[in-house]
């Protein structure tokens, strides 16, 4: 095989073709005799030099969908595309991908160096060019001097570096990276996400990275999908995530989220905007996702993150979302301070206040308070369960 | 023993040494059980197969050496007999047992435990009960070769029983499991995330098979190969079985010499010269291999 790759086949030449793309992919296994699906319809397309990342807890099908990426596993339904190209069929050797394994899944009996060569070996990349690339990708993961060791004589960073060489070396159009930073101690994490974000810039490589850690997703990615139960609940930035959560799910993995649930007043802005009432004690006017259909009378519930609620002993002004309660619990973090507050219709909510200026705290355990929010912060998401 | 150290007076210094003799006091029972079932009969041994005389006037030590070369100069043949068989059987074995393994080992899934027991399930039974059922089956009339010769397929001087290649038969058969087991062993280490990143650094099947299967799995070869090879090679039992006179191995010579000739320094010397032609053997083995690779099968 040689090193050389046809131009991206391109479809319209006004648009660069995504780098991935999953077209109702799906995917059952058979255990115990019996059909479990693991991945039950899954639509993305990754660009070009994209940092994407499939973020959801265990099982929620992540790892099985970059399998079938990577060739592991083939869709019971759906299609795979690298390039604009179908992959159905196509082993791992022969796709233009290649992964960053969870457990990094080195050669044990080979050295650092023979390790990292092993894929130039595979295409027959001449001698001297497998010593250039194995070296220049070895000094940029840090690891030069070390390459006639075994991978069991490094440390776990090290480690993980080498399976990053061993893939970035082939320079393939994707890396998948199946949770490459799990293996590590927090520290090291925190400054392996870093470095990885640095190596991707560096290089330009579409990358797909799978992890259940919110905040590795959200300090790296350009973009997310979160998966739970084999489904996309929410696809977008890390921002749009996390300021508009589009599900409970997305709401309650994604950082803390209050959840409050009101009976309908008013729809207005062609249902777009929805007025939701509390009782006598506080009404809301707030945004609904998209596709989400409200009638005056529903109960309907929305999200609101802790640190955009603001707490104080008087009722908001006129186009502020309003809420009554009482502080049932007031935490010091540092930073900032965490109250707990319960509403007057029986809802605990969780609020937290910067302390940049303020020494003193804005309420104490068993005050009355009133609740306060810009609209724009909150989200309608659906019926409450 | 650390409680006693901070103890003064003759208790403590008396907890102190038992303290230290205690490795040695463990080690006891096992070391006296090797130095009277296996350091005194060989040095016994050693002594005998130096010695001449007959059965009738008794054996006398007169550093007799040429047993030995009488010895190795008589039974040459079946020296070289029985190194060959013993190598065929070895090679037959990991050839058959290869496969086996690793289809336990990667496609066993759950019935892993099951298929590994199927292939032990034999040698539940005796050693030479299990060759000479052996026999039944290669021989003439048995249930393989009698539908053959009925039907005229086979030419009628044809023979399996009485040959080299029966022996060799029962070789492999009888010592099956002591290649399949290690390779088993090693083959079952290894991770199958370490295959998918062959195949995923653009390695086939057979690829990855032969860059990372195999050498991974080279170290239960080796084990297997010693465990097959020193046993295949000293045995009488198959050759005795199911081989004809030309077939006669040296395990055979040394039985035939203690018990139907009563000619114990010969059978001493032969028995002696075995074991050091296998212990070089295995030595060699060793070395040619690397220490590494000994080392990894133990310690992995």
């Amino acid at each position: 095989m040689t090193e050389t790759q046809p131009a991206p086949a391109r479809d319209d030449p006004g648009r660069a073709v995504p780098a991935i793309e999953l077209a109702g992919v799906e995917k059952a296994f058979r255990v115990h005799g019996e059909h479990v699906a693991a991945v039950r319809g899954v639509d993305l397309e990754v660009g070009q030099g994209e940092f994407f990342s499939l973020l959801g807890p265990s099982g929620c099908g992540k790892t099985t969908t970059l399998r079938m990426i990577a060739g592991f596993e083939e869709p019971t339904a759906g299609e795979v595309r690298l390039h604009g190209r179908g992959v159905t069929g196509v082993p791992p050797n022969r796709r233009d991908v290649n992964t960053v394994f969870q457990s990094y899944a080195l050669f044990p009996h080979m050295s650092v160096f023979e390790n990292v060569a092993f894929g130039l070996r595979r295409r027959g990349v001449p001698k001297g060019e497998i010593r250039a690339r194995t070296g220049a990708m070895l000094d940029l993961v840090d690891l030069a001097g070390r390459e006639r060791r075994r991978p069991s004589e490094l440390s776990g960073g090290q480690q993980q570096r080498v399976a990053l060489a061993r893939a970035l070396v082939n320079r393939p159009r994707a890396l998948l990276l199946d949770e490459p930073l799990g293996a590590l101690d927090l520290k090291l994490r925190q400054s392996m996400q870093v470095e990885l974000k640095r190596i991707q810039r560096e290089v330009g490589i579409t990358f797909l990275y799978v992890t259940h850690d919110q905040d590795e997703a959200l300090t790296m990615s350009d973009r997310i999908a979160v998966m739970n139960e084999g489904l996309i609940e929410q696809l977008g930035t890390p921002r749009e995530i996390y300021e508009r959560p589009a599900t409970r799910f997305v709401a309650g993995f994604i950082g803390t989220s209050n959840l409050l649930a009101g009976e309908v007043g008013e729809v207005t802005g062609g249902g777009s905007r929805a007025a939701l009432s509390f009782g006598p004690d506080g009404r809301v006017e707030v945004p609904v996702r998209d596709g989400l259909r409200v009638a005056v009378g529903e109960r309907l519930e929305l999200t609101i993150r802790p640190e955009k609620i603001g707490i104080g002993a008087d009722e908001p002004a006129d186009g502020l979302c309003g809420v009554r309660g009482t502080v049932t619990e007031v935490v010091y973090l540092g930073t900032s301070t965490s109250y707990n507050v319960t509403t007057s219709a029986g809802a605990d909510m969780v609020v937290f206040q910067q302390n940049a200026t303020s020494a003193d705290d804005a309420a104490a355990r068993g005050d009355g308070v009133w609740l306060s929010w810009d609209p724009l912060h909150s989200y309608a998401i659906g019926a409450p369960r | 023993m650390a409680d006693s150290a901070g103890r003064t007076g003759e208790r403590g210094s008396a907890g102190r040494v038992r303290g230290a003799l205690a490795p040695y006091l463990m080690v006891l029972p096992a070391g006296l059980w090797l130095l009277v079932f296996f350091v005194v009969p060989m040095v016994a041994m050693v002594s005998l197969s130096l010695q001449t005389g007959d059965l009738v006037d008794g054996f006398r030590q007169t550093f007799h050496w040429r047993n030995y070369t009488d010895g190795l100069h008589t039974y040459g043949d079946q020296f070289v007999r029985s190194l060959w068989y013993g190598l065929l059987a070895t090679v037959a074995c990991a050839v058959l047992s290869y496969p086996a393994a690793y289809w336990i080992a990667f496609r066993g899934g759950r019935g892993k435990t099951a298929y590994l027991m199927l292939l032990l399930l034999p040698y539940f039974v005796s050693f030479v009960l299990r060759t000479v059922s052996w026999k039944l089956v290669l021989t003439d009339d048995g249930p393989v070769l009698g539908p053959l010769r009925g039907h005229g397929i086979l030419p009628p001087g044809f023979h399996v029983l009485d040959t080299g290649f029966a022996v060799v038969s029962g070789l492999t058969y009888n010592f099956l499991p002591f290649m399949a087991l290690p390779i088993y062993v090693a083959l079952e280490r290894i991770d199958p995330r370490v295959v998918e990143a062959a195949r995923d650094l653009y390695a086939g099947r057979a690829g990855a098979f032969a860059r990372v299967v195999l050498p991974l799995s080279l170290p239960g070869v080796f084990a297997g190969v010693i465990l097959t090879f020193v046993p295949a090679s000293a045995d009488y039992v198959n050759a005795e079985v199911l081989g004809g006179p030309g077939d006669t191995m040296i395990g055979n010579v040394i039985q035939s010499e203690y018990f139907d000739n009563g000619a114990y320094p010969v059978a001493s010397a032969l028995s002696f010269a075995l074991m050091a032609i296998l212990l070089l053997g295995v030595f060699a083995y060793a070395r040619a291999l690397g220490t590494r690779n000994v080392l990894e099968a133990a310690g992995r």
